[in-house]
């Protein structure tokens, strides 16, 4: 059997999700295969912290764009969208200076930032401890609840006609068509492949370069403890544990949620695909915000759970055109800011699959981008 | 961490746990026993303020202590993913338990069913309102309405009835023919018939219904207005309580963290009550709800395979295949009928710890979209309580279960890895 749709989109994380609605609005006729259900895998394990990052010129204006599109998007309540800001927080002199750089260089590019002296930060985050050194607020930062909002970025892709098919399981993706698990082909002028860690094996063969890993992660969540901390908060030493080499690294990440529990992150393991909670990086994570919020032990923990990150050699997801197969557009492996960057990521998808100036600069993102040219270029 | 050592760890000390620890220390085995109450006996050998330990269990505490084996109280299982080292929590924070063979006889809850008014204060669960009563809850003078089905209404009753209680009315969603056919089934089971009847003796005078069930309950005044549909209409009664529990749902959590098989909302074992995973047994309501011979028989069978007995426990395994048998009577014959699932109305809250109400779940497709979606299930209970509602009223089953089984702080949290002094 054959079938002919105009956009399909497979995979319904919140990056399908998302450029399933951005490419419904545009007029495509959209169908959305989804192999479990819609935002069940990394999109339902992660923080949902909407925030800008300046690791690099690409990652700052992919975070940026996304986090104006979460604003400037109205969520219904149980999106839980809550705008808390960020504050990186400085533990000593050093730190502090690197916080004074930042915020020159978020300011030079229109990022509304603050710098927070030590009695500033104190009295913004009381239980934060007394010896930090200060800290940088983000004001504009957001936290979300990221399966509702990929449920509502789908709810409006339907009402723009688009058909989400869940438990539907694509096995191998060509040139603008796909083959399913049950042996239904599907062809259509765009295909877009966003299936998160799966990508590149749904790719088979082709670009050796579309290297997306696995980055386990854990989370830990409390019981309701209201105004324990108010605004999302990071270290700044948070992107060496991030982007960093190593093999299992933590980093303190701390967040408010609406309804008054406080969400701790993060670990970090390359690699790691078994799901079991190991509890040395637990203890590992949990020691690490007990330097930032001494208290926080005494916080009762009710649930423990991990997600796999969907991590690519330089930090950037994949976001283009198949070389081979240009009929068929990728949009993967967004690691710890999917969530962010998913509409941003829908928007560049859209305007290549439209033909239009893209938003962003697309080489940044490209399938076939070499890393050490994009470094030196 | 403290650390505590076993050759035969037997977690729960119910009627299935205490037989299992008995029989394997009579056989030599070095057995420690945990529970999360403070004294042992699990349900219904649970002690009363009033009445004490009763005898049979005397008897069973006393055979497993003269044993040796060691009991220790309250410890509560907070993480197994390894069935030689699970780790527990008690007054003192957390303790590791190490053992050689793992023992499961972690008992069964009452499943709820949401109806309008069912999360007033003064509606409670069956074997809730019982438990209550034992720990000391003046009951006396208070008049209770007990709903739900299966033989634990009676059960309660009776007991409600002798602590002073005035029980107006029992509620059993079971057709009464159904019931009858039942009880003819014991006259095989002499023991099991003497029981029975004795419970109805001492329930004369209060009045049964069958093919009856709640439908609401209001605040008047000081008391509940509770309403139930029986076979002649629409019946309300004021009452100071209202007990309902809608059968019991076997406690699989430990379980299903060390990755037994679990079939039907029960641990699937053999013969000998070994689990899938080796060195690692269930036994009692766990793998099914059968009653507390069929515990005593799964605890003995056990207990024995624990100790190599295999032939002694080939026998034993007969009398519990006997006793399994009258579980699946028990089954059918309480089996909740469709008409439960429409009890509840859209805004009755399904979740009581995040106050879902049941119309948010309408697009929910499984349990952990209701949870992802809806919050159902997140709250410190875990699901532990709309998880087996839910099972009833959608199919659904249990989102997976995560460390830790109880809420534990974080700094307990970090504790659970922390290499054991030895
Ligand atoms: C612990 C943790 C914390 C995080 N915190 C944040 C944060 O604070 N802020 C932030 O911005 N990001 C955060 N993230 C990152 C974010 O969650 C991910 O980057 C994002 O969810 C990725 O979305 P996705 O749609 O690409 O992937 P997924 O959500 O994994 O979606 C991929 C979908 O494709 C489907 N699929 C796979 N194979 C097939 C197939 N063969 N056929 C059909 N469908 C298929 C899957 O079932 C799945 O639903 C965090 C991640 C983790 C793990
Ligand atoms: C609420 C309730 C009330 C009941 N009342 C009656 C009654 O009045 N009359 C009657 O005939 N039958 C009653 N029953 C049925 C009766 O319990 C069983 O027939 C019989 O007790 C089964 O024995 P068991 O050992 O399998 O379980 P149980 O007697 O339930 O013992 C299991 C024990 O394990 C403990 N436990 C569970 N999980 C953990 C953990 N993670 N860590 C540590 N400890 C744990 C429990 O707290 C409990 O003490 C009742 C059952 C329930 C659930």
């Amino acid at each position: 059997m054959t079938d002919v749709a105009d956009a399909i989109v497979v995979g319904a994380g919140i990056v399908g999700a998302a450029c399933a609605d951005a490419l419904a609005q545009d007029g495509w006729r959209v169908r959305v295969l989804e192999r479990a259900r819609p935002g069940g895998r990394a999109t339902a394990a992660g923080m949902g912290h909407v925030l800008v990052l300046d690791d690099s010129e690409a990652q700052f204006a992919l975070t940026r764009l996304g986090r104006d599109l979460w604003r400037a998007r109205d969520w219904p309540p149980s999106v839980e969208r809550d705008d808390c800001g960020t504050i990186w927080v400085a533990a000593d002199d050093a730190e502090f200076d690197a916080a004074r750089g930042k915020s020159e260089w978020y300011a030079a590019r229109g990022v509304r930032t603050g710098l927070l002296d030590a009695r500033a930060l104190r009295d913004a985050e009381p239980e934060l401890h007394e010896g930090l050194r200060g800290g940088l607020h983000i004001a504009d930062d957001l936290v979300v609840h990221p399966p509702t909002a990929t449920a509502h970025l789908l709810a409006c892709a339907r009402a723009h006609g688009a058909l989400v098919e869940p438990l539907r399981s694509v096995r191998v993706v060509g040139d603008g068509n796909v083959e399913l698990d049950d042996d239904t082909r599907l062809s259509a002028a765009l295909v877009v492949v966003a299936a998160g860690l799966d990508t590149p094996r749904l790719l088979g063969h082709r670009p050796d370069a579309l290297r997306i890993r696995a980055k386990k992660g854990h989370l830990v969540i409390s019981d309701r403890a209201p105004g324990f901390v108010r605004h999302q908060l990071v270290e700044l030493g948070y992107l060496k544990s991030a982007h960093g080499g190593t093999a299992r690294s933590v980093a303190f990440n701390a967040q408010p949620r609406r309804s008054g529990q406080l969400l701790l992150g993060s670990s970090r393991q390359v690699d790691v695909v078994e799901p079991r909670v190991e509890h040395d990086m637990l203890a590992a994570m949990i020691a690490r915000a007990m330097r930032f919020l001494p208290r926080i032990g005494s916080l009762p923990g009710l649930r423990v759970w991990t997600g796999l990150r969907p991590s690519t050699d330089d930090n950037l997801p994949f976001i283009g055109r198949l070389p081979d197969a240009p009929r068929t557009i990728v949009a993967a492996g967004h690691e710890g800011l999917g969530i962010t960057t998913s509409l941003s990521t829908a928007k560049l998808v859209a305007d290549l699959a439209a033909d239009r100036t893209p938003c962003i600069d697309p080489r940044w993102f490209a399938c076939d981008r070499s890393t050490a040219e994009l470094a030196h270029g | 961490m403290d650390e505590l050592d076993c050759e035969v760890l037997v977690v729960g000390a119910g009627p299935a746990g205490v037989a299992a620890a008995a029989t394997a220390a009579e056989c030599g085995r070095d057995v420690l026993v945990v529970d999360d109450n403070r004294h042992p006996g699990g349900q219904i050998w649970r002690r009363s303020v009033a009445t004490g330990t009763p005898s049979i269990a005397e008897r069973w505490l006393g055979r497993a202590q003269s044993a040796g084996a060691r009991f220790a109280f309250p410890l509560r299982i907070a993480d197994a993913h390894d069935p030689t080292r699970l780790v527990a929590v008690g007054d003192d924070g957390p303790i590791a338990l190490r053992c050689e063979q793992l023992v499961l006889a972690l008992g069964a809850s009452e499943r709820f069913l949401p109806f309008p008014g069912w999360t007033i204060p003064g509606v409670c669960g069956v074997g809730g309102l019982q438990a209550l009563v034992k720990q000391g809850l003046a009951i006396r003078g208070q008049r209770v309405a007990i709903a739900g089905s299966g033989p634990l209404l009676l059960a309660v009753a009776a007991s409600l009835r002798e602590h002073g209680a005035c029980v107006l009315g029992i509620f059993e969603q079971a057709p009464r023919s159904r019931v009858r056919r039942f009880g003819l089934g014991l006259l095989a089971r002499p023991g099991k018939l003497a029981h029975g009847l004795g419970l109805l003796n001492r329930l004369r005078g209060v009045p049964r219904h069958h093919d009856a069930w709640p439908t609401r309950v209001e605040v008047r005044g000081s008391s509940l207005r509770a309403t139930f549909r029986t076979t002649h209409g629409e019946r309300t009664l004021d009452v100071d309580w209202l007990a309902a529990g809608f059968g019991l749902v076997p406690n699989v959590d430990v379980a299903a963290l060390l990755g037994c098989r679990i079939e039907d909302e029960r641990v699937v074992v053999d013969e000998f009550t070994r689990t899938t995973i080796p060195d690692v047994f269930a036994v009692g309501e766990t793998i099914g709800i059968a009653g507390v011979e069929a515990a005593l028989s799964d605890g003995i069978t056990a207990g024995l395979a624990c100790a190599g007995r295999d032939a002694d426990a080939r026998r034993a395994a007969r009398a519990r295949y006997r006793e399994r048998r009258f579980g699946d009577a028990l089954a059918r014959t309480y089996a909740l009928r469709d008409e439960l699932r429409a009890l509840a109305a859209p805004d009755t809250v399904i979740c009581r710890c995040e106050d879902t109400p049941i119309a948010d779940l309408a697009h929910c497709a499984d349990a952990r979209e209701a949870k992802l979606l809806a919050r159902c299930g997140m709250g410190p209970c875990q699901g532990r309580v709309c998880g087996p509602a839910l099972a009833f009223l959608r199919g659904w089953s249990r989102d997976s279960v995560r460390p830790p089984l109880v809420p534990l702080t974080f700094s307990e949290l970090s504790a659970l890895d922390e290499p054991p002094c030895r």
